[in-house]
């Protein structure tokens, strides 16, 4: 996914079709801007200026109004990570559940340099997370689209070595 | 209309149904101190400054944002609000930079007047506080986002009143700030009144920078001279030359707004290349000589007349007795450039026509050419020329007039040769009317002293008028009005009657 | 059920009766458990009628607020000639609480019929499910019911074989626990910021695009079918301690318990058996300290107060909380509250909006100083500080997220004030070894 170029348009041939399909759901054009911003993330991974002015383009809403949306939402990333984008749940919750020991297993097996940046061979991102809403299945990890429950320290090193 | 009648700080008040408790609150002359509401934007009730205690309601209100109804009791200033108060403003104050001494909305910030009124006398904060680099966002506006209260007036001016939605606000919680979007600068020709309308020193104008403190400035109220609109204004003077040009509030003309080519242009009123003293073949005389010279060269001669759209009703009129008493055609040229309207205000634009009394012009039975060189080019010796501050900027032209005089501000450039020179004060030196482009008549004030023997523009033609054996005994530019309402088109008004907000002249 | 425990005799399994059967999640499956008889039953009915059913049933909103179903249906008013909405909010991210979540991904279609049957009742043709962009599975299992029920002609222009259209659009949040907020999840859903809107205009006269709009939580809608089918008096019945608290509630219950999962309750059980016994109580070796009943926005409470409490809206207020989202939150004697009560603040700070000046600031400032006191560097100025800061963010901003975030910080000083003090003279969080406790934690964003 980061071999892409994220500037590239994507609303051509079956995303266009994809995006007026959205369209008619709603009785705003600008009602389709979240799903039609998770369109370009599914493409390209990420949500680039360029992405943004295409998607407000198509929407008549201006690039400023765009970029303000997206980064309202935590959900969209703003500049490439890495290919497993680890989140780890700490909110109290799952706190008092060992879910900082959960985090700190995840640094390190994945020898990221630190919380939010991308590991140096860009396999791995690994960031804390507000409650996931899985909060008895403690602690819940969310590694791109799938959730992983019930993750104890000890099963950090598998799931890292699953995905190298 | 249905009215209702509520208590406000124990005054009884009455207002249409539907009014805010915060406008009702205006009306009994009570201010509930706030921040992101604005009456010339949508409401957004953010910045919890305007809580108000209502009696028997169980949480504290927003004014801006609760209806007034029949019975309410209304307290600003009762415990509960003043804390409520008070607790706003520490909040906001404890990222906020202490900038105060570098600040150039020092001395007319809300966030100060509001703390030192209301606010804690120390701050609780030991954190350290949040910090953004300085932006230029383009145009004449840049954003010290550590200083920004998030009120979001620049975001819904943008967007609700320019209809160009090119601000937005950025990130979420503590970390939000107003941003843009990389390349899509404030070129809006209305953008700058998001300067205005920001109550800190977070928007500021690049034009107007570290140039003067808010308290040494003079102001006066004025209308902007640079379109045909009529915009009404302010002019802020420091040590007698111009900084500065603000808005005014006129609901019938542009409500709270300027646009950016006529508030950033009025250099031209400090202009030091200015005629000083009377002059006779380019020498200095007395008034009284150059003023018999200038009438005895007009006599036996056809008496042309070059007027500025800039001049006041109250010069033109003048000029057009001097006309009639000679014998002899008027003449206005306008400048103009394309008109760009703020959408989300009725008939409010940057007009075409870059003047603002061409109007006042033409209804005192001057006529307008769009070619003032050819004119020229084609008089004679027999002619005289009476230039009155008209440059013809940018022009090339040649005048064959037998004689050419000059009152004006400045000597045009191929007036050198003119046989008599009579310094005037520009509009911001005297004061007068113009008309806009509607007909609306409105006064402006003098802000600042006139350079060197320049004189008020009636008191000159006046004097011309005596000198020519014609009855003008005015001393002041209401006189002068007076005299102009005497008649259509202006019959009936008074400076009493235009206040400070103009009238439209009488069908 | 206590999914993934099998369910306690003690529970009253109604929504939750076929959590972990993988065949109750297709329509085929649904119809065989019971499913969409009560959808066909109200199609038949007139709107007023199952307006009526509902309110005599007593349900109550699931979602935190409490607020009465039938009553809030009643509020949109039929033949207006607008379009009307309803909006499911499935945007569950109070932390404590995953009940939605299990709703979702093993019984799609009891939503689906729940959801129909409201926008019936309120004279709505779309339902929008506004779902967290987190909820990965809950989405997909929620999709694929959505496009079972257009095929089977459950849903789409002539419902069920009705002359009733209903459609339902399955909407996909992206990342913001705010836009759980009724008036937040509309502006999120219009393709806006999800920030929260002043009221008036309250959602049943100009809601989701200026339309009069319902918006009920995944639970209420789930157990509307079963009221239908049932029938009000049933539901009514279904009460242990006050006569205001009808029917069955799903406790989402983790932390520091034996056996953490969702326990489907009558409403009005005793609290204290709840834990220790359908729950398995605390871990071993443990003892319970402090218990979160509703989610991290209500009071903390005492094990004092916790065995004291009844299970329901009343009981809970009763004892110094709230019943809230019913996410009960256990915490043992191994865990320092200061440091709960931390990253509970720098939760809410991480998820204001940024509208209010007393949450946006008053979140984030809370934060720090909460987690200087945990360090070992506070004061006792601090506490004094923290309990006027949360009195300055409580009932003056737009919505409750700034009263939610002021909630544990106030109780927790109330009520377990020592711990906070023996930071402060200590200089070091007690139940640890050393100052520099081991956190990994970054700055709140």
């Amino acid at each position: 996914m980061s071999d892409v170029d994220a500037t590239a348009p994507i609303f051509t041939g079956a995303r266009r079709a994809a995006l007026d399909a959205l369209l008619t759901r709603y009785p705003t054009k600008m009602a389709a801007l979240l799903p039609a911003l998770w369109l370009v993330q599914e493409t390209h991974g990420w949500v680039s200026d360029a992405s943004i002015a295409e998607v407000a383009s198509l929407l008549d809403l201006t690039p400023a109004y765009v970029k303000g949306v997206v980064t309202f939402y935590t959900m969209y990333h703003r500049h490439p990570v890495g290919r497993h984008f680890i989140q780890v749940c700490t909110t109290s919750p799952c706190g008092v559940c060992g879910a900082e020991d959960v985090l700190r297993a995840f640094v390190r097996h994945t020898r990221v340099p630190e919380l939010g940046v991308t590991s140096a061979d860009g396999q791995f991102t690994v960031v804390e997370v507000e409650c996931l809403g899985a909060c008895g299945f403690a602690t819940p990890v969310q590694i791109n689209d799938e959730l992983i429950e019930s993750v104890t320290p000890d099963q950090v090193a598998a799931l890292v070595a699953a995905r190298r | 209309m249905t009215m209702v009648t509520l208590t406000i700080e124990g005054r009884e008040v009455e207002v249409p149904e539907g009014t805010s408790i915060l406008e009702a609150g205006k009306r009994a002359g009570v201010l509930i101190p706030h921040y992101c509401y604005h009456p010339g934007l949508p409401v957004a009730g953010v910045c919890r400054m305007c809580l108000v205690e209502v009696e028997k309601s169980p949480k504290l209100s927003p004014a801006c944002a609760t209806a007034a109804a029949t019975g309410q009791v209304v307290h600003v200033h009762s415990p509960k609000a003043l804390e409520a108060r008070k607790g706003v403003l520490e909040l906001l104050l404890i990222n906020h930079p202490l900038d105060c001494p570098i600040c150039d909305q020092s001395g007319e910030c809300e966030l100060q007047d509001y703390t030192y009124a209301e606010g804690r006398a120390d701050s609780r904060y030991r954190e350290p506080k949040r910090f953004n680099p300085v932006e230029d966002f383009g145009g004449d506006v840049m954003y010290v986002p550590n200083r920004c209260i998030l009120c979001t007036r620049c975001v819904r001016f943008m967007e609700t009143v320019a209809h160009d939605p090119v601000l937005n606000v950025s990130e979420r919680g503590d970390r939000a700030v107003i941003g843009k979007f990389p390349g899509a600068d404030l070129t809006n020709p209305w953008a700058g009144n998001v300067i205005d309308l920001c109550p800190v020193g977070a928007l500021l104008s690049k034009d107007f920078l570290n140039k003067a403190r808010a308290w040494d400035l003079d102001r006066a109220a004025t209308i902007c001279p640079n379109c045909s609109q009529g915009c009404n204004a302010v002019l802020e003077v420091r040590d007698n030359v111009v900084v500065r040009m603000e808005p005014r509030p006129n609901d019938a003309v542009n409500r709270y707004f300027l646009c950016d080519p006529g508030r950033l242009d009025y250099r031209w009123l400090n202009r030091r290349d200015r005629l000083m003293t009377p002059t006779l073949e380019g020498a200095t005389v007395d008034w009284a000589v150059a003023t018999a010279a200038a009438i005895d060269a007009i006599a036996g001669r056809r008496l042309h007349v070059l007027a500025s759209p800039r001049l006041s009703n109250e010069a033109l009129f003048l000029l057009a007795r001097l006309l009639r008493h000679a014998g002899g055609e008027g003449w206005y040229t306008v400048p103009t450039g394309p008109e760009a309207p703020l959408p989300g205000v009725p008939d409010l634009a940057l007009r075409a026509d870059r003047a603002p009394n061409g109007r006042g012009a033409e209804s005192l039975g001057f006529r307008r050419t769009d070619d003032a060189p050819s004119l020229l080019a084609g008089l004679g010796p027999d002619d005289v020329l009476l230039v009155v501050d008209e440059e013809l900027a940018g022009a090339t032209v040649r005048t064959a007039a037998g004689v050419v005089l000059v009152v004006g501000t400045t000597l045009p450039a191929w007036a050198t040769g003119a046989l008599v020179a009579l310094p005037i004060a520009n509009m911001a030196e005297e004061e007068g009317t113009y008309t806009n482009l509607r007909g609306r008549v409105q006064r402006f004030l003098q802000a600042k002293a006139a350079p060197g023997s320049a004189r008020p523009t009636f008191a000159v033609l006046a004097d011309l008028l005596v000198a020519a054996g014609q009855p003008a005994d005015y001393l002041l530019a209401a006189d002068v009005f007076a005299a102009l309402a005497s008649e259509p088109p202006f019959a009936g008004l008074s400076y009493e009657t235009l206040g400070l907000h103009g009238m439209p002249v009488p069908e | 059920m206590g999914y993934p425990h099998k369910s306690h005799p003690r529970e009253t399994p109604v929504l939750s009766r076929h959590f972990g059967d993988p065949d109750a999640r297709t329509l085929a499956g649904w119809r065989q458990r019971g499913g969409y008889r009560a959808l066909e039953q109200a199609l038949g009915q007139t709107p007023a009628e199952i307006v009526t059913t509902v309110k005599d049933s007593g349900l109550r909103g699931r979602g935190g607020a409490g607020f009465p179903t039938g009553m809030k249906w009643s509020f949109m008013k039929p033949g207006d000639g607008k379009p009307h909405y309803l909006c499911c909010n499935a945007d569950e991210s109070e932390p404590g609480t995953f009940k939605d979540r299990e709703i979702m991904r093993w019984t799609p279609h009891a939503l689906i019929e729940g959801c129909a049957i409201g926008a019936y009742a309120i004279g709505a043709e779309t339902a929008y499910i506004y779902v967290r962009g987190e909820f990965t599975e809950p989405l997909q299992r929620l999709t694929d019911a959505v496009r079972e029920a257009y095929a089977e002609g459950v849903l789409g222009a002539r419902a069920m074989g009705s002359g009733t259209r209903l459609d339902i659009v399955v909407h996909k949040g992206a990342g913001a626990y705010i836009c759980g907020e009724e008036t937040a999840l509309m502006n999120s859903l219009e393709g806006r910021r999800g920030v929260p809107r002043i009221k008036p205009p309250f959602p049943a006269v100009a809601g989701l695009f200026g339309q009069p709009t319902t918006i009920n939580n995944v639970e209420t809608l789930a157990a509307v079918p079963h009221i239908l089918a049932n029938g009000a008096d049933w539901y009514r019945g279904m009460s242990l301690s006050s006569p205001k608290s009808t029917g069955t509630k799903l406790f989402s219950v983790c932390g520091n318990v034996r056996r953490p999962g969702n326990y489907e309750m009558t409403l009005g059980f005793p609290f204290g058996e709840f834990l220790h016994d359908v729950c398995g109580g605390p871990p071993v070796g443990r003892r319970f300290k402090a218990i979160i009943p509703g989610g991290s926005s209500v009071p903390i409470q005492t094990m004092e107060e916790a065995e004291a409490t009844r299970m329901d809206y009343e009981g809970f207020v009763a004892q110094g909380s709230m019943l809230g989202s019913g996410g009960v939150i256990c915490i043992d004697d191994r865990q320092c509250m200061v440091r709960v009560i931390a990253r509970l603040a720098r939760f809410y700070a991480h998820e204001s909006c940024a509208q209010c000046t007393q949450c946006r600031e008053g979140t984030a400032w809370t934060t720090r100083i909460v987690e200087r006191i945990e360090a070992g560097d506070g004061t006792f100025e601090d506490l004094d500080t923290l309990l006027s800061i949360a009195d300055n963010m409580t009932g003056k901003t737009i919505c409750v997220l700034s009263d939610s975030c002021a909630v544990p910080v106030v109780s927790g000083i109330k009520k377990f004030r020592a711990e906070f003090e023996a930071h402060i003279t200590q200089k070091r969080c007690p139940m640890r070894a050393s100052a520099s406790a081991s956190t990994v934690a970054v700055a709140a964003a």
